[in-house]
């Protein structure tokens, strides 16, 4: 029995408990089911709103840019996760022993994940513009290039790319610092009994330290993938969603209609279905996260 | 001879051969030539960053760019200095909005992990699912009707507005480490205190804060990181341009500089300033921000 089992320690504790309670019922749940109800009428701000049912919804199904921005967004998410990890656990193996020299590239490899998306995006679109940035500077010294390329906001593939080069760069040292934990929580015993064994390096990777990290590289990947899937800030800076809004990502293209469009009910609508897909990973990685503390 | 191969090949796996010894000097090289590598790709493009805010107006300009600047010149932090409103205004901006938030986190989720970790609350399991909605409901999606919320609050152009919303998106993070931390504390050491006549106000603030400090260092920090470089939503909430945070005003300053173009002398100067804090806040607080990205991602 602790002493905090008392029955007037019930309500003590909802006090403590409340202001979070309200702050959550305000700013979160409030605006969700508020969310539900515009998405179901047509408002644009000026005018009242209209209730017109699952228009919204209908309207979404037949809109080709929605379509071109979930085909673009997943697009982007199905090229840079890969990348991502394979870049994050190769880092992580090469750097996952505590020398001096591992420990100070992995701190290094760290600092842009601590600034922000938005300074980064600045950094990469100057070092990607065509005629002032060091990419065609550097491909041009190298002879890779015989004349400048324009990589951002003419070409949506190589826009596209530019922008994975940069996010990469960011984001990167996120995986490798996660994989480097999971790694290092590998009893020694087992590594050891693995070399004993003689099982090669490549066996000891694909079979003793792969296996016992597979929780950490599928939860890494769906935060990856999450994230990729609410791309915004490096498209909105980077090509502002040029060429022809090829590059706007869904998450742009909901901001595009309910701020600059000033269509309320229909960004809801498209929020919705955006939030229903993000809903299928989140709820995967619950699952995951659960089955660890079991 | 056969026999002497396999010995030779028995010797490599087990490490002791020449071949084997050789092997191992030079893969230490080699992993010490690759982490070399990789700090200088990573290290590279900050550098130039820095490098070309403190070129001079005209060679920040230059076609095709200097790797090395030939002039020296502070030019463009003198013109970020006094760009639109100014750049003290948007620091104000930003870091009162990330201290407010810091403050906000706080202040809900000390006593909320308190009541959570140590009091017999009905219903408790499911009051912190609905504490953890934010996990399940993107923050990108709930900026419509929250726009509409604080337009109505008159709390868009609000730096107080824009604490909440990134607030509200660190709660449950925040939520959970607090928790956990209060669980971790030694339960008799309050039990003490309770039978010496503390009530639980001063059983918190007496005995509980200070072995949950370090929790609140990760809050804090994560407060401040989130709400420093957060985009969109300043984006949609803050329309007057004395309201911009530091991003969005770089963001701005990408396209509506000068005649000629983008001045990219200033815009790098503004995010070699906006990099500084989260920089030298990670190279101080490494272990907080290890140790919290390892709790909130993975446990």
């Amino acid at each position: 029995m602790s002493i905090y089992s008392t029955r007037s320690n019930r309500l003590t504790g909802l006090y403590y408990l409340a202001p979070a309670l309200a702050f959550v019922a305000a700013f979160t749940a409030w605006p969700l089911g508020q969310m539900l109800w515009v998405s179901l009428n047509s408002w644009s701000l000026i005018t009242p709103p209209k209730f017109i049912g699952l228009n919204n919804f209908t309207k979404a199904f037949n809109d080709k840019q929605f379509w071109v921005s979930l085909g673009f967004t997943l697009k982007y998410t199905l090229l840079i996760t890969p990348i991502l990890m394979l870049g994050g656990y190769a880092i992580a193996l090469l750097t996952v022993k505590n020398t001096p020299l591992r420990r100070f590239t992995r701190a290094v490899v760290f600092v842009p994940v601590v600034i922000g998306l938005g300074a980064s995006s600045l950094l990469w679109y100057w070092l990607f513009s065509t005629d002032y940035g060091f990419v065609n500077r550097l491909l041009l010294d190298f002879g890779l290039i015989d004349k400048a390329v324009i990589w951002l906001g003419v070409d949506a593939d190589r826009s596209n790319w530019a922008i994975i080069v940069s996010v990469v760069w960011k984001v990167l040292g996120f995986g490798m610092i996660l994989f480097v934990a999971a790694i290092q929580a590998i009893p020694p015993e087992v590594s050891e009994a693995a070399m004993v064994d003689g099982a090669s390096p490549w066996q000891r990777l694909t079979q003793v330290t792969l296996p016992l990290t597979l929780r950490t590289v599928l939860l890494v990947t769906l935060i990856s993938v999450i994230g990729s899937l609410l791309a915004f800030d490096q498209f909105y800076i980077m090509t502002a969603g040029q060429p022809q809004n090829l590059t706007a990502t869904s998450v742009f293209y909901v901001y595009l209609n309910s701020f600059p469009y000033l269509k309320l009910g229909y960004g809801a609508a498209l929020s919705l279905i955006l939030a229903v897909i993000i809903l299928v990973f989140t709820i995967i990685q619950m699952l995951l996260t659960r089955r660890s503390h079991a | 001879m056969s026999a002497d191969l396999a010995q030779s090949i028995d010797e490599t796996a087990a490490g002791n051969g020449v071949l084997a010894r050789l092997w191992r000097s030079r893969t230490k090289y080699l992993v010490g030539a690759a982490c070399l590598f990789i700090c200088v790709v990573m290290l590279a493009p900050l550098l130039a960053s820095v490098l070309a805010s403190v070129k001079s107006t005209a060679e920040a300009a230059a076609v095709p760019p200097t790797y090395v600047p030939q002039s020296w010149s502070l030019d463009s932090y003198l013109k970020l200095w006094v760009y639109q409103a100014g750049l003290p205004v948007y620091l104000l901006n930003s870091f009162g909005t990330a201290f407010m938030a810091i403050a906000f986190s706080l202040l809900l989720t000390v006593p909320a992990g308190y009541a959570l970790a140590r009091f017999p609350i009905p219903g408790k399991e499911l009051l912190f699912v609905f504490l953890l909605l934010a996990l399940i409901i993107p923050y990108q999606a709930l900026l419509t009707p929250i726009f509409l919320m604080f337009a109505q609050l008159k709390l868009t152009n609000s730096l107080v507005g824009l604490a909440i919303i990134h607030t509200a998106i660190q709660l449950p993070f925040s939520l959970y480490i607090m928790r956990n931390a209060f669980e971790a504390v030694p339960i008799e050491l309050e039990e003490a205190a309770v039978i010496d006549g503390c009530n639980s106000f001063q059983v918190l603030v007496r005995i509980c804060l200070p072995s949950v400090v370090p929790a609140m260092i990760t809050v804090a920090l994560f407060a401040f990181i989130t709400s420093w470089n957060e985009f969109l939503g300043a984006l949609v909430m803050m329309n007057r341009q004395d309201s911009f945070t530091l991003p969005l005003i770089l963001a701005a300053a990408r396209t509506e500089t000068s005649l000629g173009g983008t001045d990219w002398g200033m815009l790098q100067a503004g995010v070699t300033i906006s990099v500084i804090p989260c920089v030298g806040i990670y190279l101080m607080l490494q272990k907080y921000y290890v140790s919290g990205l390892l709790a909130g991602a993975v446990k």
